[in-house]
């Protein structure tokens, strides 16, 4: 049971982890100061709340039993994020609407983790759930923003949803380890709310005089491990210092 | 300048900064101040803008999340400075657009020190310590600096550099406390990093052509060697504690100055890259233009949102 648990807390915080490294890239490049910050915002949320997740589950794993060891000295194939959140930074519209598309979903799962029995994952919700409702106005704004905005701006944005379009029904994959944290109570089942999920963001396209993409094709992988070509670099960036000077106090 | 009306007020302001009062926005001032305040604020700004990208360039690859998250936190906090010191820059009469421009163009500077590069996890620390640290020393007289605005955001940015400096320090103080490995690298940053920050206080007194009409708007209360010494004096025994060489075989105790001695600093090379030739004056410089004329489509449908939205209101 405890490996299961294990199992199912990088199961939600990886993504925190590699959405956050993502946003980290862009850090003094982005198209204005107001939005460098917010970004970098988001990212400190996310990885903030990847430290309590990654803080909880080394108390229950045996051969990974710190925080950092678990973020930075784990192979490729067991980290088990979704392949949305390791999608690069394309341009403005494709940061924007990988957030989007995750934070909808995020906000949601969070809503529903508040109402787990495990103590711990509750209160790890409870302080996250208001980060994510900003993360989630501030993406479902700009969404509407470059949408409404001008027809480059429409453009680009549509082609950014289109392009991520594919890789939004992964996270409503339930791997066996999921199912059997949703009967024992503390896992969160995220079938209950996938069509609010679609129905929220068709909304909001909706708003943004954007299209809801038709396309019944998806992609998945990210949860058992099995990646895009994206995340061996971002791996490599990320355990750079302690691959190259292990088993050193920073 | 004959105009007797003008010579009163000119009178005035100037007996209004010698009586510490605050000059506001709306208040009258000399066309030369309001230039130096735009030029100096401004190239503050920029500074703080251009700083982002030497230690952004470490976010990816922090050592551990905590240092990750402080490091985040850091940038974000000069990204704050700069944002706060535009909007001060603002209340001159000038448009954060036009700032950009000036700094695009080459025209308007920024602090030299962030032309160097950062390579290894160390330079982190480095700057936070020695570069923040020079700043503090710049900074904290501009708190009681005659222009309102100024003052007001110095204050904030000085808080928030004392914290970034004592993370830098000890980031430094955990790598001198590390292996051999982790010393090393941390005497390597200390190596790189030490003259150019002595460089931060700007040229000697004698060549330093601004000192004398900011020293009366108390834009500067010391003189860059003053405060390159007093740097010094701070400096070299935090160096000590943790065990590290100051880079500077003059560098002597000097009883009778109760200061130290140091050696000759490297002039040419702080022309050098004053001058655009620093080793990343390039780099800086077209990230920054690139990251401004990549989001121009941005800012242009944040605006078109913005105008759509108003006119819908109108309507209503």
């Amino acid at each position: 049971m405890k490996q299961d648990l294990y199992t199912y807390i990088l199961g939600i915080a990886d993504n925190n982890l590699i959405l956050g490294q993502r946003l980290g890239e862009l850090c003094g490049h982005g198209p204005s100061l107001e939005t460098d910050i917010a970004c970098t915002n988001i990212s400190l949320d996310l990885l903030g709340q990847v430290r309590s997740y990654y803080q909880y589950a080394a108390q229950l794993n045996e051969r990974l039993t710190s925080e950092d060891q678990i973020a930075f000295m784990r192979t490729e194939r067991e980290y088990l994020n979704v392949l949305l959140v390791e999608q690069p930074n394309t341009n403005f519209a494709y940061t924007i609407a990988r957030q989007f598309l995750y934070d909808i979903f995020h906000k949601l799962f969070i809503q529903n983790l508040q109402n787990s029995t495990d103590q711990t994952l509750v209160a790890i919700a409870n302080k996250a759930i208001k980060e994510v409702s900003y993360h989630q106005r501030f993406s479902s704004d700009w969404i509407v923003r470059l949408g409404d905005g001008t027809d480059e701006s429409h453009e680009k944005i549509q082609t950014a949803i289109d392009d991520l379009w594919t890789y939004t029904n992964e996270l409503f994959q339930l791997t066996p380890n999921d199912e059997q944290m949703i009967k024992a109570g503390k896992g969160v089942n995220t079938a209950l709310f996938k069509d609010t999920y679609y129905a929220q963001i068709n909304s909001i396209l909706n708003e943004a005089t954007l299209a809801t993409p038709q396309s019944k094709w998806f992609q998945k992988g990210g949860k058992e491990g099995i990646h895009t070509e994206h995340m061996g670099y971002i791996l490599s960036d990320l355990q750079y210092m302690q691959r190259t000077y292990p088993n050193m106090e920073w | 300048m004959n105009d007797p009306q003008q010579a009163i007020r000119e009178k005035q302001f100037e007996a209004k900064i010698a009586r510490d009062e605050k000059i506001e926005p709306k208040d009258w001032m000399p066309e030369k101040y309001r230039q130096t305040h735009i030029r100096q604020i401004s190239q503050h700004a920029h500074s703080e803008v251009v700083g982002m990208l030497p230690e952004g360039n470490w976010i990816t690859r922090a050592p551990t999340l905590r240092r990750k998250v402080a490091l985040l936190a850091k940038v974000q906090d000069e990204a704050g400075h700069g944002l706060y010191l535009y909007a001060a820059c603002e209340t001159l009469g000038v448009s954060r657009d036009e700032l950009y421009e000036q700094l695009h163009s080459g025209k308007a500077k920024y602090s030299s020190i962030f032309n160097y590069p950062t390579i290894t996890w160390a330079d982190i620390g480095a700057i936070g310590w020695l570069v923040d640290g020079a700043a503090i020393i710049n900074q904290v007289p501009l708190c009681n600096t005659s222009y309102g605005p100024y003052a007001r955001a110095m204050i904030r940015v000085c808080k928030e550099e004392s914290f970034h400096q004592r993370q830098g320090y000890e980031i430094m103080m955990k790598l001198a406390n590390g292996t051999p490995e982790q010393k090393a690298m941390a005497q390597d940053a200390l190596n790189r990093w030490w003259w150019p920050s002595l460089m931060m206080f700007g040229p000697t007194d004698a060549e330093s052509v601004h000192t004398e009409q900011s020293m009366k708007w108390k834009l500067k209360r010391k003189s860059n060697d003053e405060l390159r010494q007093q740097f010094i004096d701070q400096t070299v025994p935090q160096a000590e504690l943790i065990g590290l060489t100051i880079p500077d075989p003059d560098l002597k105790w000097n009883e009778a100055r109760q200061s130290y001695d140091f050696g000759p600093i490297d002039w040419d090379e702080f022309w050098q890259v004053v001058k655009g030739h620093g080793p990343c004056n390039k780099e800086r410089m077209n990230a920054r233009v690139s990251a401004w004329k990549e989001g121009e489509w941005v800012r242009d449908a944040a605006m078109c949102y913005a105008e759509k939205k108003a006119a819908k209101k109108e309507v209503v």
